[in-house]
């Protein structure tokens, strides 16, 4: 006797430990990758799965094994047309021909080529790494879409305590009339009929005639009633639940930057993991989520994501330009009724003299009402970072925004200088209760 | 062709499959296979999978369960980005040699490729795995699962006892030693792993009870002791190290002194393992050779008695042309001669000189031509050959013409390869023994012994290459390698590359010249 067995409830998964202790082998090298990755891509596309290409280093697993290009070799291949004994074939390139290099080639192709794609999970752990997020955050930044059952139509499968019973009723009295199901009440007037003939003391053949053919019928209608049942399988119905995304508001994330000269690619790395941030955030809250990025020099302007990241203008700095530009921009199409409205400026402290004060005006008097959360942070050289960390002191912007960070209690800042500083700005985004009440 | 209308034979008709109709059709089989071809089987034991089952199953080298390691994880995130990518599709079964005889057929397959499958891989691998030579010899069916549970659970509890990061490089020098690791000629002792168990704990236990603090107080060996009692020391400790010898994971399990109890019994884990799968390496050609020809067969005989429609048998034949499908060498989807391809042909050749025999295969073949029994000269030949042994014996001029096969000879020096032989009478001999040697592990491994080991001075391993043909280490490989086996050995290593028949020294390395 076969012994069938099947398998397929087990639990799949069986690799995922080893798979978690491939990825812990090579995290230097997937480090490197995801930050590239970082900074080459979208602020969106940060948290989707990766398909990384990782060079063998580190995980390379090695043995005795022959080299290729030494030696000398015989082969058997199949499909030979026109060659006969002696025939001379050129080696095309070096180290490798149609048949012989056809081995080595396949297993570099395997070593140089090892693709895989890393999980949403595994790419936010990684992104998270240098971030010093604390752990309830990690997790609850992970957090996928949250899903609620919500009534979709009927289904003929489903568990008992689905079942419609007024849908499953209507179709068992369809299904009754058109089999013709015979009625209890037919079935009982033939019964007393056939009652009454049989009481009667001395029936006439016509009589008994009749008896017998009632008899006939009420036998038949039983047996029909047997067949057609009451309720079959068939009329059952289920009500059936789709899992829908639970619905949410509209969010709008602001992302200022300087991109005067004095912003360099390490400034420019450290500002994306803040914007990044704020958008895992924000995605974790709301369903649709606008991004608008405003740069500027001595002028704003709204640009696409690439132009924001990626390339430089020249020019003084006045950070009221971008501040108006937001403004602006609320104005025509996110007006914040219908939107919810958060900023993240990054900037290296830079300003025009006597900007700032239009800054503090500007948010003090209008932004500040609009937004939900106004994130600043000052991106530092790491050397100052140490003077300037503790202190009130600093540029003049800095210096102007601590006016408002004392007015507003949805308004926050810090200074910068490793990706490590960055989750304060946003602790109270995280803290438990994460209403954001204003103040004042 | 109008018994066909009788559908009263037939098995299935559908294309889903269920319970009742594997075991309809798995009864079926069976009586032909073991009533017709005279089949001998172990106890089957067919396990139904999803892809994702499949997957894991690739990773743990085909096995249900074994030790954690990364490398398997490796293996794992590789195998699964080329199916998510769909540059490659999935077995549609994979059988496990052991007693009962596993075989896991995917969900996803019709019933056809069910009864393919079945045929295939529950009769086929399953009589060569039971009865040829070197499976017997060398593998263990009726105990390996249960050492593979042992084995999982023994690195398991090391790694909880010692750590990860004690346990893992001890795997990682072990895996890069498995080619090394196989006794090629004597045979292994058995052991169960009950006995394995005891084994283990009766030796922690000994230690343990034979630990003694006075052992440290005795005085050390005087350095002027008399040299000739220690020369004669040495030759007797070399003559019990059994050198030279070419399974090295097993030299240094017994012989590194560095090593804790639990690091040999990783070391032995890994070798046993290699063990295993070393008989599967050597019969590629024919293990599958014999599963497709079992197959094939059988489909043919239960179509005959009606018991497969004309759909399920165009089906079957489908896939199979697939299985057997041969690019030549200068197709883009050449990668190689296709095992499956060439131990088919050979087995329907064989049938065919069996039973038809021209008077070429006559001289060729005079002990079994036209003896009119395939069924026996088959089984015989399933039984006693590895793939080199069996092309040797078995490749007939008829099968060198109908893949047109010829011989390439490559000099890395030279600038061209040369034709040495085709398809012709002067070439079918050389095609045959180059052909055979190809498949011979022995040949194709670089053959690597531990030579001496420097006992009295500063223990020093050496190690000898045998080159043959001009071909040596690639030289990265082997320098990471090398680091590896020092690692176990825990003192200087050298590896030596000498010329086979000149005895001339091509190379000569050392660990203590790497950088480490």
């Amino acid at each position: 006797m076969p012994n069938f067995i099947d398998r397929r409830l087990n639990p799949k998964d069986k690799s995922l430990s080893n798979r978690q202790r491939f990825l812990r082998r090579a995290r230097v090298e997937l480090k490197r990758v995801i930050n590239e990755k970082i900074s080459t891509e979208k602020i969106t596309d940060v948290d989707a799965g990766h398909a990384i290409s990782l060079p063998v280093s580190g995980t390379s697993e090695p043995s005795f094994s022959p080299d290729r290009g030494t030696g000398r070799r015989e082969y058997v291949l199949p499909g030979n047309r026109e060659f006969v004994l002696g025939d001379r074939l050129p080696k095309p390139g070096v180290g490798g021909g149609a048949g012989a290099g056809k081995g080595g080639a396949a297993d570099l192709e395997l070593e140089d080529d090892f693709r895989f794609v890393l999980s949403r999970e595994e790419v936010l752990d990684l992104f998270f790494e240098d971030l010093e997020l604390p752990d309830m955050v990690k997790s609850s930044l992970k957090e996928a879409i949250a899903f609620k059952p919500r009534r979709a139509g009927f289904t003929t499968a489903g568990a008992p305590t689905n079942i419609n019973v007024g849908r499953s009723m209507r179709n068992s009295f369809g299904r009754r009339i058109a089999l013709r199901r015979p009625k209890q009440a037919d079935l009982d007037a033939i019964a007393d009929e056939v009652a009454l003939l049989e009481a009667e003391a001395k029936p006439s053949p016509a009589s008994l005639e009749h008896l017998a053919e009632l008899r006939r019928e009420l036998e038949v209608l039983q047996r029909r009633r047997k067949l057609v049942a009451y309720i079959d399988p068939v009329d059952i119905r289920f009500n059936r639940f789709e899992p829908m995304p639970v619905p949410n508001a509209n969010a709008v994330m602001f992302c200022l930057m300087d991109v005067s000269g004095s912003m360099g690619e390490r400034e420019k790395d450290l500002a994306k993991r803040f914007f990044v941030l704020l958008h895992l955030f924000l995605k974790r809250r709301y369903e649709r989520i606008d991004i608008v990025f405003i740069r500027h020099t001595h002028q704003a302007h709204e640009v696409d994501e690439e132009t924001f990241f990626h390339s430089t203008q020249s020019g003084g700095t006045v950070v009221s330009t971008a501040l108006e530009e937001m403004r602006r921009i609320i104005e025509d199409r996110y007006p914040s009724r219908d939107w919810n409205i958060y900023a993240a400026q990054a900037s290296d402290g830079d300003n025009l003299t006597g900007d700032s004060e239009n800054c503090v005006n500007l948010l003090n008097n209008e932004l500040m009402k609009l937004c939900q959360y106004y994130a600043y942070v000052e991106i530092l050289d790491e050397r100052e970072s140490a003077i300037f960390r503790s202190t009130d002191n600093g540029t003049s912007l800095w210096r102007s925004y601590r006016l408002v960070g004392t007015n507003w209690r949805n308004f926050q800042m810090t200074r910068i200088a490793k990706p490590g500083d960055i989750y304060p700005v946003f602790h109270q985004l995280f803290a438990k209760q994460p209403k954001t009440a204003k103040s004042g | 062709m109008n018994k066909r209308a009788d559908t009263s034979n037939l098995l299935f008709q559908s294309s889903e499959w269920n319970f009742n109709t594997l075991y309809r059709t798995y009864d079926a089989i069976k009586e032909i296979a073991l009533d017709e071809l005279g089949l001998d089987v172990y106890p089957n034991q067919l396990e139904i999978i999803s892809s994702e089952q499949m997957l894991d199953a690739y990773s743990s080298n085909g096995m249900p369960l074994i030790y954690r390691h990364w490398s398997f994880g490796k293996h794992f995130v590789y195998e699964e980005h080329h199916y998510r990518k769909g540059h490659r599709g999935l077995a549609y079964e994979l059988v496990i040699n052991s007693n009962p005889c596993i075989t896991y057929l995917m969900e996803e397959n019709t019933m056809s490729m069910q009864t393919l499958v079945t045929a295939h891989a529950a009769f086929g691998h399953n009589h060569f795995f039971k009865n040829n030579y070197l499976f017997k010899q060398w593998t263990d069916a009726d105990a390996i699962l249960n050492y593979m549970e042992f084995a999982k659970g023994y690195i398991a509890r090391c790694e909880e006892k010692y750590g990860l990061a004690a346990v893992e490089p001890i795997i990682d020098a072990a895996h890069a030693l498995m080619e090394q690791a196989v006794f090629r000629y004597n045979r292994p002792p058995r052991n169960s792993p009950m006995k394995e168990r005891a084994r283990v704990r009766d030796r922690l236990e000994y230690e343990e009870r034979a630990f003694s603090d006075l052992w440290r107080t005795l005085p050390q060996r005087k350095a002027d002791e008399d040299p000739s009692e220690i020369e004669r020391d040495l030759s007797e400790r070399k003559k019990t190290l059994n050198l030279p010898e070419e399974n090295l994971l097993y030299f240094i399990e017994k012989n590194s002194i560095i090593l804790e109890p639990w690091q040999r019994e990783i070391l032995r884990i890994v070798r046993v393992v290699a063990q295993y799968f070393y008989p599967q390496r050597q019969t590629k050609v024919m293990n599958e050779g014999c599963a497709t020809f079992v197959h094939y067969t059988i489909m043919n005989m239960m179509f005959d008695k009606g018991q497969l429609s004309e759909g399920n048998l165009l089906e079957m034949l489908h896939s199979h042309s697939n299985v057997v499908f041969q690019p030549g060498f200068d197709d883009p989807r050449f990668s190689g001669l296709n095992p499956y391809a060439l131990g088919f042909a050979m087995m329907q050749d064989i049938e065919r000189i069996c039973t038809e025999p021209t008077a070429e295969d006559r001289d060729w073949f005079p002990e079994f031509a036209g003896n009119g029994d395939w069924r026996g000269t088959l089984l015989d030949a399933w039984a006693n050959h590895r793939d080199e042994s069996f092309i040797l014996q078995y490749l007939s001029p008829a099968l060198i013409r109908k893949f047109r096969l010829f011989a390439l000879e490559d000099e890395t020096k030279e600038n061209h390869y040369k034709v040495s032989s085709i398809h012709n009478e002067r070439g079918y001999e050389r095609i045959r023994s180059t052909l055979a040697r190809s498949y011979d592990i022995g040949v194709n491994q670089p053959n690597i012994q531990v030579v001496d080991v420097d006992f009295r001075g500063n223990r020093h391993l050496h190690l000898q290459h045998t080159v043959r043909d001009g071909i040596v280490l690639d030289e990265h490989a082997r320098t990471a390698t090398l680091r590896h086996v020092r690692r176990l050995w825990g003192y200087d290593v050298s590896l030596v590359g000498v010329e086979a028949g000149s005895e001339k020294i091509l190379y000569e390395t050392s660990s203590s010249k790497l950088a480490e």
